[in-house]
């Protein structure tokens, strides 16, 4: 492996500092002791993460959050892995425009996505429900699962599977005890991204919340429309710990570079 | 027989769930969605269900739609050429490390996809403000004498969407680095090529599919961004994301708002199907 020559690292030393410089000051101006944005030149202070309990609004946009995330992606991964292992066994006619149509939620910008449910939601009458909310999710992460769950199903060995059958076991024996354990990497890793992804969407949901039920990052993007304060730095920086709490445990269950690049060979 | 018959109603079977909640999810909801795009609406009145093609017209007469989708694709060419340039050089630099450092480094690219894009667009605020830590370091270091403006104008919406977007670019490029085989470069290297001629010559055309798959996934997500303009832009500076937002949610002219959102998915897929079709006839034999 040759190495990289000195311009080269100055050139990464200076994109590692773009990438991290705006999550940096997020965290240090969240422990200023100042009543208005400013460094902490007077020491840390947690007076900004301790106000973050004076708004409830917060906390109950974050539990909405994360019970959204776990709900949508759950049903997404149980309709991704059946489609999955149908898509990646048969050749069937519309099978590549299933699969388009599936990933299309990825290439659909989200404010057009955000509209179709407002209108729609808005017609049946589940406008600014919370049914509402993770029947949109589902569709926004629906992709990610059936990527990594597809992956995942190109790789088994269906002779495996095929011993199970001549050994006795029903159609759902099979599948409970052979398939599902030989694609769980892949199904779990889609659910991951999946909730990941569906906690962090702002763009679709800012259309269909409604003041009852509200996601966090939406509140966070309302709260900023207004004004920029330190407590929206302090809200801002226990999420960015957060994510990079949650980074470094699927860097070492899963590897990033498997989840995020490449995740075709399994 | 009846084995026969289930292996292939399978797939069907399989997919049929998956299927409807689509169709009834994503297929009528964006019909609708262009339907409404062709009704007629008035301030008192509200959306009258009748054909009209008035927004449509308007739309596409008006000079401030064109403006807005004028600077909306702007700054998306601005963003997907900043992040070819930053980009594959990084993913290049990240592909020579050894593999300790470049599974840290990789954690620098990835991490800030996972956190929120409201939370990396406030970091964006608050160093570019005119009091930021960046026009406070610019004057120190004697480079200007007094602030530049970045917030609500274009520049500063191209910066934070070249940082939220240029991690697709770097895994699309990476990805493509890693089906290189080193030998050639070192047989090129042996033959006598210069550094910049093995750059040009042997490894840019073999990453090209990989800088243009990048590419469409960065110019469509910057042509459809939404929170990071309308925090750096604010009202005044729309772009067509946050000016179909205005039109659903404080004017609440439904209908033009739906055609300014038809008129945007339009122009994307026509742009992004045109250019993959263009890639795989160019690059066929780099897909197999």
């Amino acid at each position: 492996m040759r190495r990289n020559s000195p311009p080269a690292l100055i050139f990464h030393g200076l994109f590692v500092v773009f990438m991290l410089a705006p999550l940096l000051i997020v965290c240090v101006v969240a422990f200023t002791p100042e009543g208005y944005l400013s460094l902490p030149t007077r020491g840390p202070s947690l007076r900004w993460f301790k106000a973050i309990f004076d708004y409830p609004e917060f906390i109950r946009a974050f539990r909405d959050s994360l019970w959204l995330a776990a709900l949508s992606s759950t049903i997404a991964i149980m309709l991704a892995v059946p489609a999955a292992l149908a898509i990646a066994r048969y050749r069937f006619p519309g099978r590549e425009a299933m699969t388009t149509l599936f990933m299309s939620p990825l290439m659909v910008p989200h404010v057009v996505l955000g509209i179709a449910f407002l209108r729609f939601f808005t017609q049946i009458g589940i406008s600014g429900t919370f049914v509402g909310l993770v029947l949109s999710h589902i569709i926004v992460v629906i992709p990610f699962a059936l990527r990594l769950v597809l992956a995942a199903s190109y790789g088994i060995d269906r002779r495996i599977e095929h011993a199970a059958i001549s050994l006795g076991a029903g159609t759902s024996t099979v599948f409970r005890r052979v398939t599902l354990p030989l694609i769980l990497p892949g199904v779990v890793s889609g659910w991951l991204l999946a909730a990941i992804n569906s906690f962090d969407e702002v763009t679709m949901t800012v259309f269909i919340a409604s003041p009852a039920t509200v996601t966090l990052p939406v509140r966070m993007f309302l709260y900023i429309q207004d004004n920029i304060d330190p407590l929206i730095a302090a809200v801002s920086a226990c999420l960015i710990a957060m994510t990079a709490a949650l980074l470094f445990a699927l860097d070492r269950l899963f590897g990033l570079d498997r989840l995020f690049v490449g995740s075709g060979k399994g | 027989m009846s084995l026969a018959v289930t292996e292939r109603n399978s797939p069907f079977l399989l997919t049929g769930p998956a299927l409807l909640v689509f169709l009834g999810l994503v297929i009528i909801p964006l019909g609708m969605t262009v339907l409404l795009s062709f009704y007629d609406w008035g301030q008192y009145k509200g959306i009258v269900p009748e054909f009209t093609l008035k927004n449509w017209v308007e739309v596409f007469t008006d000079s401030y739609f064109f403006e807005i989708f004028l600077r909306t694709f702007r700054i998306a060419i601005l963003v997907t050429l900043a992040s070819i340039l930053i980009g594959v050089p990084e993913a290049y630099i990240l592909n020579r490390m050894a593999p300790a450092w470049r599974s840290a480094f990789l954690l620098v690219v990835i991490g800030p996809l996972l956190v929120s894009v409201v939370a990396r667009t406030l970091g964006w605020a608050l160093l570019l403000g005119s009091t930021g830590l960046v026009n406070q370091g610019l004057i120190a270091l004697g480079l200007i004498t007094t602030p530049l403006e970045f917030m609500f104008t274009e520049t500063g919406v191209v910066i934070v969407l070249i940082h939220v977007l240029i991690p697709f670019m770097i895994l699309a490029v990476w990805a493509s680095l890693q089906r290189l085989d080193p030998q050639i470069e070192n047989a090129a290297l042996s033959l006598g090529a210069s550094r910049l001629t093995i750059w040009r010559r042997v490894i840019l055309p073999q990453i090209v599919p990989g800088i243009l798959s990048g590419s469409i996934i960065v110019f469509s997500l910057a042509a459809s961004a939404f929170a990071s303009p309308a925090i750096i832009g604010g009202r005044r500076l729309k772009v067509a994301a946050t000016l179909a937002y205005d039109e659903f949610l404080n004017t609440l002219n439904w209908p033009l708002g739906a055609a300014v959102a038809s008129l945007l998915l339009l122009a994307l897929v026509l742009i992004t199907v045109g250019s993959n079709r263009l890639i795989e006839r160019r690059y066929a034999q780099v897909f197999e």
